[in-house]
């Protein structure tokens, strides 16, 4: 049975290209067959042999600072940082010493790391949901054809070209309760300005509306330019069974978009995990722990505490959970549709 | 058949609020109050992004009693550049710009020479393990760098190479992204122009400095661009290596600045901001659809 299947499928293929390609098909077959029996000759030449030697050891050359680059400050400091998580250090002392799992049971017990790993995922979701349905909602309104949407989307940019300490450092000055922006916001609805950074109740929000203004930009960019890449004949053929406005955003263009939502979605949960300099800036996690995020956690535990073997461990668990995500966008990634350029 | 379709859409037509004569203006038309509506939309988005960075621009060139008043100054009354003055004097900011430039230019440079050589190896020698080679580089793009932040301090520490230009750029120069989108575009070059150079006898180092990096400049470019507002922007790998302040970076340097001034002198701060966050913007504006382009490629592939 399974003879006959495999002597099948290629005679299929070949009368599947002899369709579509026509007579042109045979001679580029043919062209291409020939070299191959050509190099399997050379193959066994001493010239070709030397040849071979000749290009590996030019492409390891070639590679070789980069890879060693990569290698030293990437692939190793990942994998010593899982060894060092086992050992309690301060920089200082001569030798690491070796706890075992203490490190992670201390973090799984203690409360604190509860509401950072609360707080990470707040952020981490708040910012992701709401730059993607905001830059889904901004990406089809600067893809209608009016006047200023082009200077619209440079000014969206904009902020993401900005050192996120810049962007920190004017939320902060827009947060604050006396001279700042919000305080106007506030007052058109008789309010007064919370102190943003200032009180545990509100120091995440501040943080996770700056990183999402700063984020927005590109993420309504990147949907714009797939927007536009969109077949229109399939939007005419819509338009002509009388599909408008909401119906052929919901049923149209979310679906044809879905794995750009995916590809910003998985991205943006890997940066938003990593989100440092804002926080540096503006709340250094506080007050207390109310805005401090797994990120900031690995380097207040390492710089500021100096407790490598707590710090290693929260930056296991950050591996762990981002690598997770990738394997996510690698499995279920949609590679069917492709984008050139 | 064609009566049928019709009936359709009649019946869709009919199901939606809109009245029958709606179905002419279908196409690129719109009622004058939905374009209008959209276009107070388009404002709205423009004011988000626009107002923030007009508070921060037109905050730095503000006199200090313009910045502590209630109502807020929207327009300054008078533009002063004493906020830039005593930013530049209350931090050492004539170092802390010249660390930004050299690690960005010497960073970037590097990092893109190495993209250079490993992309054009990808694409154009043979080797049998390429794929192995390939899979490691790019599967490094996958690794979180901050969780290679502590031991990358360690190894840094070790060399002694705290608190120099050394320790501040090579642990940055390996490139993952930058050569894939040089892979992507070399990929694109004809063989033909190279087989011919080689039958000339041109070697591989003159094939890829004569004609594979000339040709792929306009990507090459694009890359420095992404990789050069990277390097600016970088925050947490100089606040960890440095310690002292003649070798902190600007983005560090904003830190020392609200650290000294507090919230008691938000003109002189966002003056800080504004020398950190122009370079950028000009750049930006310069250059903008190369950079959008690029990491719109790079998002898509």
């Amino acid at each position: 049975m399974t003879t006959i299947v495999r002597s099948s499928r290629p005679g299929q293929q070949a009368t599947a290209e002899d369709d579509t390609q026509g007579a042109p098909a045979d001679p580029a077959g043919s062209v291409g067959r020939a070299p191959l029996a050509r190099s399997e000759q050379r193959r066994r030449s001493p010239q070709r042999r030397r040849r071979v030697r000749r290009d590996a050891l030019l492409f390891g050359a070639l590679i070789a600072p980069n890879l060693i680059a990569i290698i030293v400050f990437s692939y190793y400091p990942a994998l010593y940082n899982i060894g060092l998580s086992f050992f309690e250090w301060d920089f200082v002392a001569p030798a690491p010493e070796w706890v075992g799992v203490e490190n992670y049971t201390s973090l799984f017990t203690d409360p604190s790391f509860g509401q950072i790993m609360k707080n990470t995922a707040i952020f981490t979701g708040v910012s992701v949901i709401g730059s993607l349905v905001l830059g889904l909602l901004l990406g089809s309104l600067l893809a209608t054809k009016l006047p200023l949407t082009g200077f619209a989307q440079t000014m969206a940019f904009a902020p993401h070209m900005l050192p996120g300490a810049a962007v920190g450092i004017l939320w902060l000055f827009m947060f604050d309760p006396n001279y700042g922006l919000s305080r106007w916001a506030f007052s058109l609805f008789g309010a007064d300005s919370p102190a943003w950074t200032t009180t545990s109740d509100w120091s995440l929000w501040a943080i996770t509306i700056a990183y999402t203004w700063q984020r927005l930009g590109f993420v309504t960019v990147i949907c714009y330019t797939a927007i536009l890449d969109l077949p229109k004949d399939l939007y005419e053929a819509a338009a002509l069974d009388g599909a408008h406005g909401w119906k052929l955003f919901r049923h149209l263009t979310l679906p044809l978009l879905s794995p750009i939502t995916f590809f910003l979605s998985i991205t943006g949960i890997i940066s938003a995990a990593q989100a440092f300099d804002i926080i540096s800036i503006m709340t250094s996690g506080g007050p207390g722990t109310s805005s401090s995020t797994l990120s900031w956690m690995v380097y207040e535990e390492a710089f500021q505490k100096f407790d490598i073997g707590n710090a290693s461990a929260a930056a296991t668990v950050l591996l762990v959970l981002l690598l997770i995500i990738t394997y996510v966008q690698v499995r279920y990634g949609d590679k069917k549709v492709n984008y050139d350029s | 058949m064609s009566t049928l379709t019709v009936d359709k859409d009649q019946i869709a037509e009919a199901g939606s609020s809109t009245p029958r004569n709606k179905g002419r203006n279908r196409g690129p038309r719109r009622p004058a109050w939905k374009t209008g509506l959209l276009f107070a939309g388009v404002l709205a988005t423009i004011a988000v992004f626009f107002v923030p960075l007009y508070w921060l621009f037109s905050s730095a060139l503000k006199p200090h009693q313009d910045i502590y008043t209630w109502p807020l100054t929207w327009i300054p009354r008078e533009l002063t550049f004493s906020n830039f003055a005593e930013a530049w004097n209350s931090a050492p900011f004539d170092r802390f710009f010249l660390n930004s430039i050299i690690t960005t230019g010497v960073g970037t440079f590097l990092e893109i020479t190495l993209a250079i050589l490993c992309a054009y190896a990808f694409v154009f020698v043979d080797f049998k393990f390429k794929k192995i080679a390939f899979v490691l580089i790019i599967g490094s793009l996958m690794l979180p760098g901050h969780v290679t932040l502590i031991v990358n301090y360690i190894t840094v520490a070790n060399l002694g190479w705290l608190n120099t230009y050394a320790g501040l750029i090579l642990p940055g120069i390996a490139s993952a992204f930058a050569m894939f989108l040089l892979f992507q575009y070399m990929r694109t070059i004809d063989k033909d122009i190279l087989q011919a150079a080689e039958i000339d006898g041109a070697g591989h180092l003159r094939r890829m400095l004569t004609i594979v990096t000339p040709l792929s400049s306009p990507m090459i470019l694009t890359a420095t661009l992404i990789v050069m507002v990277g390097k600016w922007n970088e925050y947490v790998w100089p606040l960890i290596v440095t310690s002292t302040a003649d070798m902190r970076t600007l983005p560090i340097g904003l830190l020392f600045l609200r650290s000294q001034e507090g919230y008691s002198n938000w003109g002189v701060i966002m003056a800080g901001a504004v020398f950190v966050s122009l370079p950028m913007l000009i750049l930006f504006f310069l250059a903008q659809k190369r950079i959008i382009g690029g990491l719109a490629a790079g998002a898509m592939k």
